[in-house]
C-alpha cells in the first residue's frame, strides 16, 4: 500500500551551512511528486533523510499507510527505497544484482526468480542478466538501480536524479518506466530533477526547492 | 653443482616412490598450518573489517599494532609461546608444549595480523557506496557490512593467501613450540631446518620442492576462483 510522507519542520545543516530550514510538507500516497531546484539546493540531502539514511537536526517525519502511522524500524525500512544519481553496483551478474532486496528479505528462491526475470523484461536488460553489473553503461547501470529498487515491490520510492548524465535515449526508457509506476499508482514515487521539461513530463505535482525551503511550482 | 643435481634426483626419487615418512610430514605440515589459517581467517577477517567499518576508541591504535604485528619476528613469538606454555609458565597447566596445538597457536600469531590488515585494506578500498547502496535496499548494518566484504573478497582471498604463506613456510617458533619430533610435531620447515645440519640433502631438497608445490597449487586455485568469478565481466 503507497506511503504518504509528512514533513513538519524539517532542518538540516553541515557544521555552519544550513542546508534545509524547517521544511513542512505533505507527500501524498500513490501520486509522483517531483522536487526541482538547482544543484546543491538540499534535494539529495531531503532524500536521505526521507529514506531513512540521515537523521534530521530538528523536526520530524511521519509515515503513514491506511493503517495509520508507521513506526520507524527495519518493517518501514523495508518498505522505502533510495535509487541513488550514481547508481551502485554490486560486482556480481546483472541478475544478482537485482535479486539482492529480495534475497536479503528472505523471499523463496523460485518466486526471487520469477520477479528478477520479471523485472529484467520491464527494464529491458534481460539480455545481459549473466553479465558482470559492472560492464554496464551508465544508462544500463541507472536502469538497473530503478529495476532493483521496483522489484521489492517499495511503498515509498525515492529518485534522485534518476537521468543525470545518461544519453537521451535511457532518458526515456527511464522516464517510461517512471510513468507506468505512475499509471499503476501502486507506489509513491519522490524524484528530484532540475531539468524543468522532464519534470512536466512526468507528473503536475512540481515542487520547487530554493534555499533549502519548498515551494508550489 | 654434482651433490646439488645429486640431491634434486634422489629427492624427485623420494617424492615418486610417495615415501611413507614424506607423506607423514606434509600431511602434519598440512594440518597444522591448514589450522592455523582458518582459526586466523575467522578472527583476522572478523578484526579487519570491524576496524574498517566501525568507529570505536582506540581504534587507530589497534590498526597501528595490527601493522606492525605483520613483521613480528617468529623466533621471538616461538620464545614468548614457550614461556607461556611450559610447565612453570601461565598456561603450563594444559600441557601444550611440543604438541601440534601449540604449533598452531604459533601460527595463528603470526597469520592474523597479515589477514587482519590486508583485510581492513580490502573492506576500506570499497567504494562507500555500496554500504549505502544496501541500505538503500532495506539491508541491517549487519547484511550491510557483509555486501562489502562480499564486494572486497579478492583482497580478502589475497590476505588468507599471505596469511597461509606465512604459516607454512614458519620454521623459528614451530620449532621453539613443537620440538621437531619425528612422526608428532614435525613439519616441512622444520626437517629442512634438520636434514640440511644433517646433510641429509636429498630429503631437504624433496620437501622443499613440496613446500614449493603446495605454494603454487594453493596461488593457482586462488586464481582459478577469481578467474571463475569474474568470468562474466568480459
Amino acid at each position: 500500500m503507497p506511503l504518504t510522507l509528512t514533513l513538519n519542520n524539517v532542518s538540516k545543516a553541515y557544521d555552519d551551512d544550513k542546508i534545509l530550514s524547517g521544511l513542512s510538507y505533505t507527500f501524498s500516497a500513490g501520486e509522483t511528486h517531483i522536487l526541482m531546484g538547482a544543484n546543491g539546493c538540499g534535494k539529495s540531502t531531503l532524500l536521505r533523510i526521507c529514506a531513512l539514511l540521515e537523521q534530521p537536526d530538528s523536526g520530524s517525519l511521519a509515515y503513514s499507510s491506511g493503517n495509520g502511522e508507521l513506526q520507524v524500524g527495519l518493517e518501514l525500512r523495508r518498505r522505502i527505497t533510495l535509487v541513488l544519481p550514481k547508481v551502485g553496483v554490486f560486482n556480481s551478474t546483472v541478475f544478482n544484482n537485482l535479486a539482492y532486496g529480495l534475497k536479503i528479505r528472505s523471499i523463496a528462491k523460485n518466486e526471487r526468480t520469477e520477479r528478477v526475470i520479471k523485472m529484467l523484461k520491464f527494464i529491458g536488460l534481460e539480455h545481459k542478466k549473466n553479465r558482470n553489473a559492472l560492464t554496464l553503461s551508465s544508462g544500463e547501470a541507472q536502469r538497473l538501480g530503478i529495476g532493483r529498487a521496483l522489484v521489492i515491490e517499495p511503498d515509498l520510492l525515492f529518485l534522485d536524479e534518476p537521468t543525470a548524465s545518461i544519453d537521451n535515449k535511457n532518458r526515456e526508457l527511464i522516464e517510461a518506466i517512471i510513468l507506468q509506476m505512475k499509471e499503476a499508482g501502486h507506489t509513491t514515487i519522490i524524484m528530484t530533477t532540475h531539468d524543468s521539461s522532464q519534470a512536466e513530463r512526468l507528473s503536475k505535482r512540481i515542487i520547487l526547492m530554493k534555499n533549502g525551503k519548498l515551494g508550489a511550482a | 653443482m654434482d651433490s646439488i643435481w645429486e640431491g634434486f634426483v634422489k629427492a624427485f626419487a623420494l617424492i615418486l616412490s610417495f615415501d611413507r615418512e614424506l607423506l607423514d610430514i606434509l600431511l602434519m605440515s598440512l594440518r597444522v598450518s591448514g589450522s592455523a589459517l582458518i582459526i586466523a581467517s575467522i578472527l583476522g577477517i572478523a578484526m579487519g573489517t570491524l576496524t574498517a567499518l566501525r568507529r570505536f576508541p582506540f581504534r587507530d591504535t589497534l590498526i597501528t599494532v595490527l601493522h606492525s604485528c605483520m613483521g613480528l619476528p617468529s623466533v621471538l613469538v616461538g620464545l614468548l609461546l614457550y614461556l607461556i606454555l611450559s610447565r612453570s609458565g601461565p598456561m603450563g597447566f594444559m600441557a601444550l608444549l611440543y604438541t601440534p596445538s601449540a604449533m598452531i597457536l604459533a601460527q595463528v600469531i603470526l597469520a592474523f595480523p597479515i589477514i587482519a590488515s590486508l583485510t581492513h585494506s580490502a573492506v576500506l578500498s570499497v567504494d562507500p557506496i555500496i554500504r549505502l547502496t544496501a541500505q538503500t535496499l532495506g539491508a541491517t548494518p549487519f547484511q550491510a557490512a557483509k555486501a562489502v566484504v562480499h564486494e572486497a573478497r579478492f583482497g580478502i582471498m589475497s590476505a588468507m593467501v599471505a596469511g597461509f604463506g606465512r604459516a607454512i613456510s614458519e620454521v623459528g617458533a614451530v620449532l621453539i613450540v613443537g620440538g621437531n619430533i619425528a612422526g608428532f610435531t614435525r613439519v616441512m620447515t622444520t626437517t629442512i631446518a634438520l636434514e640440511t645440519d644433517k646433510g641429509n640433502f636429498a630429503l631437504a631438497l624433496a620437501i622443499g620442492l613440496i613446500l614449493l608445490a603446495v605454494s603454487v597449487c594453493i596461488n593457482l586455485a586462488f586464481y582459478r576462483i577469481q578467474r571463475r568469478t569474474t568470468a562474466g565481466r568480459s
